[in-house]
């Protein structure tokens, strides 16, 4: 369990966090999101020791980084962003490195890495040099670092940057099998991305937390009213906006699309949580228009992030 | 202590992965070697005084080159961040990382053992000098890469990390010869703190106390200072 209480970072004169509280839970897969500069790379590197707070803690399993910092780092895993490895070094030389760094020895360290690069796909790159590597193999070794003690944290910033379309997928794969067992701390402002690994999200903006909770939950809760899109066929523009109008329930009508081959395309927007489905549907039906298309639309984590970050 | 082992190990084999490890020997091997011989046989003398009383010199050129990109490098590319989360506290890297600068330094001394025994070849060589002498280029070598460590820490480029040094370095060297600059009043504690006198001493196999306490402080106090200012980077 992690504990933020209060946390400010200043850097000269500019706050880069401002009075952050939140928790970790224990075996949770948690996405710190928010535009860039937000300060969720400052976060991280407070709680894995690497940056000092100007005010406030971070408590892990009880044990604060300021008093314990060798206990916390022996606990968490970290990936910077980016991966700033050493660069002339090989693979397997610095992946033995950081094993000696963990305190593995001999027989358990052959061990370890054996397993760590079978688990990050780098058999072909073992004996290469760091710098000749591509984005996403150092990608790879960096998650390696990060998860050679076993720790029973891991802190990931960006882990999915720069990498291509199937790496991602593999990436995320591997961090919701983390998961399972461990504590997940990531950062990412792909949205879609929290949506699919995360187990609960915190919104960042500015130093300051705007959201804070499971992605469903966050997209109900500021989302607002439900959309419902309808396309119509052969229907009269004017008539149609009158007679949805008067639904009881409708805040208001959007077209989505210039009326074009007779179709036209429709986001009714319901005032309340309210399902405003049936009643839309029945006079659809009296006023016999031809259906085409008939859905309601849930808000997604992006119109959330979109509204909560938005300048100002 | 053990992190402190392993930053040793990782930065040793460092040096001898990169280029600059053997650019630097060589050059400090021409250079010691050109000034020692180049006068050795107009002295006619078997001893190694005049190798000896170059080498603070050319340590103070040497040295930081050694030691420039031992943090620089680090906190340029970012993989400080990487060194620094892991579980090793900050004195463990510095520390690591001087003893491998110093046993590197050492590493390139040795094959300058060659002109003892040249010189023991073609007259009767004293050897208490000689060891006093190797003793210590050991301690000023540490000295020095404490403040070259020092320097390094201080800058992402690895240009002022070794400049910045070897002004310090040079600055320690020549305080001796720039005493009459110095006010009555001060000079004693001026006179101390110029490293060739402390080495002179030591080299001609007199082991004094307040030569050693002398080297210790400035390692330590270096050492110190350089722990500080990565700290204070947070």
């Amino acid at each position: 369990m992690i504990e933020v209480q209060g946390l400010n970072k200043f850097y000269g004169g500019f706050q880069a966090l401002k009075e952050l509280d939140f928790t970790i839970n224990k075996g949770e897969i948690l996405g710190l999101l928010g535009p860039n500069g937000a300060g969720k790379t400052t976060t991280m590197r407070i709680l894995t020791c690497f940056l000092q707070p100007s005010a406030g803690t971070i408590k892990v399993e009880n044990y604060n980084i300021l008093d314990h910092p060798l206990k916390i780092k022996n606990m968490i895993g970290y990936l910077p962003e980016s991966a700033p490895l050493y660069g002339d070094m090989l693979v397997y030389d610095y992946l033995a490195y950081v094993a000696a760094m963990r305190g593995l020895d001999g027989g358990p360290r052959v061990e370890r890495i054996a397993r760590l690069v079978e688990l990050c796909g780098l058999k072909e790159v073992v004996h290469k040099a760091i710098h000749e590597l591509s984005k996403g193999y150092k990608q790879r070794v960096g998650l390696a670092h990060a998860m050679m003690g076993d720790p029973e944290i891991l802190v990931l910033d960006e882990p999915t940057s720069g990498l291509d379309p199937n790496q991602i997928i593999e990436i995320r794969q591997l961090i919701k099998e983390i998961g399972k067992e461990k504590t997940v701390v990531f950062s990412t402002h792909i949205l879609s991305e929290a949506e699919a690994t995360c187990d609960r999200v915190v919104i960042i903006n500015r130093g300051v937390i705007v959201a804070d909770g499971a992605t469903e939950r966050l997209a109900r809760e500021f989302g607002g009213g439900a959309v419902v899109d309808v396309t119509l066929q052969s229907a009269d523009r004017v008539e149609v906006a009158a007679a949805l109008g008067r639904v009881a329930g409708v805040e208001r009508l959007e077209e989505l699309l210039e009326v074009e081959d007779g179709l036209l395309k429709l986001a009714v927007f319901s005032k309340e949580d309210e399902d405003i489905r049936p009643a839309l549907f029945r006079v659809i039906r009296e006023a016999g228009w031809d259906l085409l298309d008939f859905h309601r639309r849930t808000e997604t984590l992006e119109n959330v992030f979109a509204q909560l970050t938005r300048e100002n | 202590m053990s992190g402190a082992v392993t930053v040793f190990r990782k930065e040793l084999r460092g040096f001898f992965f990169s280029p600059i490890a053997y650019i630097v020997i060589t050059t400090f091997l021409l250079l010691s070697g050109w000034f020692f011989f180049s006068t050795f046989f107009l002295y006619n003398q078997a001893e190694l005084r005049n190798f000896f009383s170059q080498l603070p010199i050319i340590f103070a050129f040497i040295v930081p080159a050694v030691t420039m990109r031992l943090f620089s490098e680090e906190l340029n590319t970012g993989s400080f961040e990487l060194l620094s989360t892991l579980p090793v506290t900050d004195s463990s890297i510095v520390v690591g990382k001087f003893l491998a600068s110093l046993l590197f330094i050492a590493l390139m001394l040795l094959p300058t053992i060659a002109y003892a025994f040249s010189a023991a070849l073609l007259g009767d060589l004293d050897w208490g000098p000689v060891c006093g002498g190797y003793f210590g280029s050991l301690l000023l070598a540490g000295a020095y890469a404490g403040i070259g460590l020092f320097a390094s820490s201080l800058t992402k480029n690895q240009i002022i990390a070794f400049i910045l040094g070897m002004a310090l370095c040079f600055m320690l060297t020549i305080f001796d010869r720039m005493l009459f600059f110095v006010p009555e009043s001060i000079l004693s504690v001026v006179a101390y703190l110029g490293s060739t006198t402390h080495f002179q001493n030591i080299s001609r196999g007199i082991v004094d106390t307040r030569d050693l306490l002398y080297f210790l402080s400035i390692i330590f106090l270096a050492l110190y200072a350089t722990s500080f200012v990565l700290k204070e980077k947070r």
